[in-house]
């Protein structure tokens, strides 16, 4: 039997990824979950006040994004790497580059996609003004890609732990400083009426600085975890 | 062979690095004892005192050097990891995780003197300066090296581990930097220059003599600690053995 060429592989991790998402499709909800009820936190704790609601809309919802995503991070590889699979994609002969990124595809599009869909309710929550919203959603849309690629090496780095979740954050959190800094930046400019397309721009080339080097930093992880 | 390639082989070994850093270690701290007096006595002595910062401006010559040691040590772990990793040589393993605590230690006195030092001159203990902001995620960068080292049990695992976090934060280190510094100047204008290469000789030279004596103590430190990992790890092997046996002689 011939080995399948890496796009076969690639689409066939995919397929795989997603029909055992649809089959957890209760756990895939809870940082959705995690998320609509942090954001609901913030008017009440900071009061119900439009202005100010407006005025840290797009932080809160950035951190909302930032804290759920790190929580479904948890599982990005850890029951691939308890039942074996993980073992067996290393040992398949593909780039476990492209495996990774198989892995880090799916998990943005059950867990950050859905976050930039839900954006425009949880930006209405905020009372952000509607030229922000526009920009939210593209902030989210480049921004979600590189929370998951970055991290998946914070996963990749914790898979072997018990009890890695906690740690997992620590690690990640600091490398998230510039995409949220230029996110928020850009929203807020946008509601100013000043160009955004700076910030957007420099998010868009961080996105394809870690599509190149996140998959390679996660191989190398996981690499590490499974020796 | 060559020379060059000799003492690097005999460095990598763990009985020969033990023996050479331990002649070494003295010598190093004497070195750090000796600058850290005269720089000292220049700094808090002799300098002026700062037309505008008045008496307080002689915490920089501790801050500034201690800060320059934090960045300086990330970046060495980074190297050293990468080095780890590629070659697989357990030495530097164990002296990537053995510079954390120092580096940490660093950076928390930095911020520490930072806020000191900001208390009279900008009134304030702490604010979301760029330079505060970067240092301050530069210490959590530090937590997360040596906390994932703490997480693992075999410790060439764990170092090896901590040294690709070490990797991949230094690449993610400058754009830290540069957005956390392009971040505060888009909200406030910056209220402080550092000065650059404006400084008065009087008040340069304390600082420079700081930050050598800072590198002879991070050496000496690094050497002890790497020491006493070695010995920890290598408690079964003969010439720990071999070596304590001749110690209680």
């Amino acid at each position: 039997m011939s080995r399948p060429t890496a796009s076969t592989a690639f689409l066939a991790l995919l397929r795989r990824d997603f029909l055992l998402a649809y089959r957890r499709r209760a756990e895939l909800l809870q940082p959705l979950v995690f998320l609509l009820v942090v954001t609901s936190l913030f008017p009440l704790g900071v009061g119900p006040s439009p202005q100010l609601l407006a005025s840290i809309a797009a932080g809160v919802i950035w951190i909302a994004a930032l804290l759920a995503t790190v929580l479904s991070l948890d599982s990005l590889f850890r029951s691939d790497y308890e039942d074996g699979t993980l073992e067996q994609m290393v040992l398949s002969g593909q780039p476990l580059a492209m495996i990774a990124l198989a892995r880090i595809v799916a998990h943005w599009m059950v867990a950050g996609l859905p976050i930039v869909l839900l954006s425009p309710l949880l930006a209405l929550w905020m009372n952000l003004p509607q030229e922000g919203t526009v920009v939210l959603i593209k902030s989210l849309a480049i921004g979600t890609p590189v929370l998951s690629l970055l991290g998946a090496i914070g996963g990749a780095l914790t898979v072997s732990l018990k009890r890695g979740g906690q740690l997992l954050s620590l690690l990640v959190f600091p490398l998230y400083v510039p995409i949220l800094i230029l996110a928020t930046s850009a929203v807020s400019s946008a509601i100013s009426g000043l160009p955004y397309s700076g910030q957007l721009g420099l998010m868009l080339a961080g996105m394809i600085a870690a599509l190149t080097l996140a998959p390679f930093a996660t191989a190398a992880a996981l690499k590490l975890s499974l020796s | 062979m060559n020379p060059i390639v000799l003492f690097f082989h005999k460095t990598g070994s763990p009985p020969w690095f033990y023996r050479f850093g331990g002649k070494l270690i003295p010598w190093l701290w004497m070195a750090f004892v000796l600058l850290t007096v005269v720089g000292l006595y220049l700094g808090l002595f002799k300098a002026p005192p700062d037309y505008q910062q008045g008496e307080s401006v002689r915490i920089m010559y501790v801050h500034v050097p201690a800060a320059w040691m934090s960045m300086m040590i990330y970046g060495l772990m980074a190297m050293m990891g990468f080095i780890a990793l590629v070659w697989r040589i357990r030495i530097m393993e164990i002296l990537m995780i053995s510079s954390a605590p120092i580096g940490a230690a660093f950076t928390v006195i930095a911020l520490i003197t930072g806020s000191l030092w900001g208390r009279p001159t900008w009134g304030t203990y702490w604010v979301w300066d760029a330079r505060l902001t970067s240092e301050l995620v530069l210490l959590f960068l530090y937590f997360g090296v040596i906390a994932l080292y703490n997480a693992y049990d075999e410790p060439r695992k764990a170092a090896r581990v901590a040294s690709l976090m070490a990797i991949v934060g230094a690449v993610n280190l400058p754009i830290i930097h540069y957005s956390v510094l392009w971040w505060n100047t888009l909200h406030q204008g910056s209220s402080i220059g550092a000065g650059g290469s404006s400084i008065h000789p009087s008040m340069l030279w304390p600082m420079l003599i700081m930050a050598i004596a800072f590198k002879f103590y991070y050496a000496a430190n690094l050497l002890s600690r790497t020491r006493l990992r070695l010995l920890k790890q290598d408690h079964r092997k003969r010439w720990v053995h071999e070596l304590l046996g001749q110690e209680k002689n």
